[in-house]
């Protein structure tokens, strides 16, 4: 089991996963979202290869409206 | 008239910037969006709302980014660090964007920037290859020295962000065309048409502006409006006004051939 901080909240997993299936799981491919790891930007081109890691701080975000 | 606002190399045909926040929902965004002619727009990185249906409708459905020049922003940063975390994410979000609007604040309240870590921030984004529209107070030192770390565009307030309090110092927004090359946008403290009106007048290059859209009764007819002003105001400017007097001995209709009086 590994526990990963998304946006603020703890979620666990059975195990460590591929970025790539963490964001079919959040229901996020397709979508335009962009992904920081404990403060390093992830590139969308390394989601099938980066794994996540248990204690990983994510910061997953999206363009919204703003002045 | 070929009058192109220039930024970091490309140009544009609108002077007006508007923001995407605000509106009642996005059907009203893309309306006002359109009436105010703006091509270039901005938009914030929030965190996605995790309990969230995935599939709801958003921004870039709505203001596709093929259609309009995005400028992410750093909205609600208080830190350099936060605010380059923020761009970068914006950055890899829009497929490598580099044109970005750095704002960095120093008090929730006043949403005053903070030009000391604005400063530092710019300075890691241009080494980083981020061309920077800064949001800054309307210093003169402060505004040349971003220009000299290499920032694209120098964005002093007319007064504080969603104040609708108009342009207070016009002649700090002097000094500053008077120091800066690159080009000069009011960004925040516009209220009204006659506002945006009067930066354009001043000679600044443009202005950017949300609230004073969003907020109005009809934001649709106040882009329309805002369009109207920042064209009239930078026609104005262009054509250089008539000198301010306080009487002038000349009056316009001919002084000679004037019927003569019956009176006496």
């Amino acid at each position: 089991m590994i526990t990963i901080s998304i946006n603020g909240e703890l979620r666990q997993f059975p195990q460590s996963i591929s970025v790539m299936a963490f964001i079919e799981v959040m229901g996020y491919s397709g979508k335009r979202v962009a992904l920081e790891r404990n403060g390093e930007i992830v590139p969308r081109s390394t989601f099938d290869t980066a794994q996540l890691n248990d204690g990983d701080k994510l910061e997953i975000v999206v363009a919204v409206g703003g002045g | 008239m070929n009058d192109k606002l220039i930024i970091a190399g490309k140009s544009y045909s609108s002077r007006l910037l508007v923001g995407t926040g605000k509106y009642k929902d996005f059907t009203e965004t893309r309306t006002a969006l359109d009436a105010s002619g703006a091509e270039i727009v901005t938009v914030a990185i929030r965190r996605v709302n995790l309990g969230q249906n995935a599939n709801e409708p958003n921004l870039l459905d709505t203001v596709p980014p093929s259609q309009f020049t995005y400028l992410p922003n750093t909205a609600g940063c208080y830190t350099a660090d936060d605010a380059v975390r923020t761009l970068r994410l914006a950055r890899e979000l829009l497929d490598g964007h580099s044109l970005v609007k750095l704002e960095v604040l120093g008090d929730p309240q006043s949403l005053y920037p903070n030009v000391i870590e604005t400063i530092a921030a710019a300075r890691t984004l241009v080494a980083d290859g981020f061309q920077v529209m800064v949001y800054t107070s309307d210093d003169p030192i402060i505004a040349t020295q971003l220009e000299d770390i290499g920032c694209v565009a120098i964005m002093p307030l007319a007064s504080l962000i969603g104040s609708g309090m108009g342009i207070l110092n016009p002649w700090n927004l002097q000094l500053i065309m008077d120091r800066v090359s690159v080009p000069v946008i009011v960004d925040a403290g516009v209220g009204t048409a006659s506002d945006a009106a009067i930066a354009m007048e001043l000679g600044c290059d443009g202005v950017l502006m949300n609230t004073a859209i969003a907020g109005a009764q009809n934001p649709v007819l106040m882009a329309s409006a805002m369009k109207q002003a920042v064209e009239a105001g930078r026609s104005a400017f262009l054509a250089g006004r008539m000198p301010k007097k306080l009487y002038s001995a000349s009056p316009s209709s001919p002084t000679a051939g004037i019927i003569a009086s019956t009176r006496n």
